[in-house]
């Protein structure tokens, strides 16, 4: 669409704006000031430079949190896109079943985190829970609580219980977006089904999978409830990502200071990867 | 192979509902028997665990609390996002692009970051546990998300339909409250969902921002966990009980929620 130049349109942003302002910048502010300076309460700050940021790039204790929090982000992507296209793919395109398909997927997205862990504590659990229990009875020796595999398979596997739905629903609307002519002049053409995703399903989905893979790479990389109330972070450390590990320092520990240069060095990364992403999702929407 | 095309949604759906079935099916049990027996359905079935809900104040003010303030940060949202968004679809102005991308970007801001300095600025405003501040911290990702859904579908109305309303004589106040706004109730509507799913789900920052008067259910949950042992039948129930109103607002936007999720820009 072409806009008008209008600099009068600053008025209609300024309630967002400030709102958001009101959020965001005082808070990150104390954030910085944490981040540069020592503290003993009572307002009394002392001048700390970057020790804070030297201390947390160099800790080990960071890496492994940023090792796991990649790793996991990195599974969920690799699972959840293509399973969520292949749902999407294989779903009813008319009739009473998408309206009890659609209803039915979006459950899992409006049940509070904590108790999606709760639930899924419940439903793994070794003796009493319906998936530990199944998987013993099989012969596994599954105990997520013990094992660092269980526990890491059982936060995969929650996390594509919670989020696989807004895969499908973003894909599924950007399939039901194609006119059926595209379909008849393929089958004219004698297009294989392969050829069919390959030259007008998936480019029709692009936009709409660029926003699901932004949304599910902000949402995983900020993980913190599901696993927290699930695992508690471990056994050990091993399910403890970048969220839940800050949250110890901050809250548990009161480290304010590694905390805070924590936070901005965990959100600049955020920030970097999310701009990349952006700037490639405006390309494309220029070019259509 | 078309035939049994059906069984993949099919088997995703057993494979959602699984979790869900395992939660109610607790939630009629008692304590003891969770821990000591396990069956596929209750053995002795109870509706103990939800008549305490029902009966307890700190638990059903839980709910009527979360309600509360998921519902003022839906209004709140929307209300400051459907001017912004019409500004951003219809309109350049300096700094547009740079203003979009930093709103997007509070969306994408971890709240773990924000939880404690979020503590101490409320608390020095005097707002610490009132349901307004749990309103306002969480329009620090609902607002961007507003305004990113609603620009999407304000963007797919033709500016003609702008300028035929002022031609016709139509003043900006009238044509966006009498024209406008009916020709996009669809992705109000949608918008409307996202804030309230959004806000009804977060734990972190209600959790932080709350002690006893505006305290979420979600926490009620995870407070009486740890305080009072183990009472897994009780805790089943609250979780089933904070499906419902997820469920009810998911009925009543069945058929825009594959549009709404394309954030309007299909």
């Amino acid at each position: 669409m072409n806009k008008t130049v209008n600099q009068k349109a600053w008025f209609f942003v300024i309630p967002v704006f400030l709102l958001v302002a009101f959020n965001a910048i005082v808070p990150l502010m104390t954030v910085v000031n944490y981040a540069f300076q020592e503290t003993f309460g009572n307002n009394v700050f002392m001048w700390e430079g970057t020790r804070w940021f030297k201390q947390i790039l160099q800790s080990d204790r960071f890496h492994s949190a940023l090792g796991r929090q990649f790793l996991f982000t990195g599974i969920i992507l690799v699972i959840q896109i293509p399973l969520g296209i292949g749902i999407a793919l294989s779903m009813p395109k008319e009739g009473i079943w998408v309206s009890v398909c659609l209803v039915l997927m979006s459950m899992p997205l409006l049940i509070p985190w904590n108790v999606v862990g709760a639930m899924w504590n419940i439903f793994a659990l070794p003796e009493i829970g319906f998936l530990g229990h199944t998987l013993n009875d099989l012969g596994f020796d599954y105990n997520f609580t013990q094992q660092i595999g269980d526990a890491w398979f059982t936060t995969i596997l929650m996390d594509v219980w919670h989020w696989t739905s807004l895969v499908v629903l973003l894909s599924y609307a950007g399939l039901m977006s194609i006119q059926p002519a595209y379909y008849q002049a393929a089958e004219i053409d004698g297009a294989s089904r392969w050829a069919i995703f390959r030259y007008i399903e998936l480019p029709k989905m692009k936009k709409v999978l660029t926003i699901a893979i932004l949304l599910r790479f902000m949402d995983s990389f900020m993980i913190y409830t599901e696993p927290f109330v699930l695992t508690g972070g471990g056994p050990g450390n091993a399910t403890t990502f970048l969220s839940i590990d800050l949250v110890k320092m901050a809250l548990g520990q009161f480290d304010l200071g590694p905390a805070a240069a924590m936070s901005l060095i965990y959100f600049f990364i955020v920030l970097l990867i999310c701009w990349v992403f952006y700037n490639l999702m405006m390309k494309n929407e220029e070019k259509s | 192979m078309k035939k049994l095309k059906w069984l993949v949604p099919t088997f995703y759906i057993i494979f959602l509902m699984l979790p869900i079935y395992w939660l109610l099916n607790m939630s009629f049990k008692t304590t003891t028997e969770i821990i000591n027996t396990y069956s596929l359905w209750p053995q002795n079935f109870t509706l103990e665990n939800y008549k305490t809900i029902f009966t307890d104040s700190t638990w059903y003010n839980g709910y009527l609390n979360s309600i509360y303030y998921v519902v003022l940060n839906a209004i709140i949202s929307v209300a400051a996002a459907l001017p912004a968004a019409y500004a951003f679809s219809r309109y350049k102005f300096l700094g547009d692009k740079h203003l979009f991308f930093w709103l997007l970007t509070n969306r994408m801001a971890p709240p773990a970051i924000f939880a404690l300095p979020f503590f101490q600025f409320y608390s020095s405003i005097n707002l610490f546990d009132t349901h307004i501040a749990v309103a306002l911290s969480h329009c620090l990702f609902n607002i961007p998300l507003a305004v990113w859904i609603l620009e999407g579908f304000m963007s797919s109305v033709p500016k003609e339909l702008d300028e035929t309303a002022y031609v016709d004589g139509y003043s900006f106040s009238r044509f966006f409250f009498k024209i406008f706004i009916p020709t996009i109730t669809a992705g109000i509507g949608i918008t409307i969902f996202f804030c309230f799913m959004f806000s009804w789900v977060e734990l972190l920052l209600a959790k932080t921002l709350t002690a006893v008067a505006a305290k979420p259910i979600a926490a009620t949950m995870t407070r009486t966990a740890s305080t009072s042992g183990y009472e897994l039948g009780l805790l089943a129930a609250a979780g089933s009980l904070t499906i419902v109103p997820g469920a009810i607002v998911i009925y009543f936007v069945r058929n825009y929620i594959a549009k709404g999720f394309a954030l309007g820009r299909v």
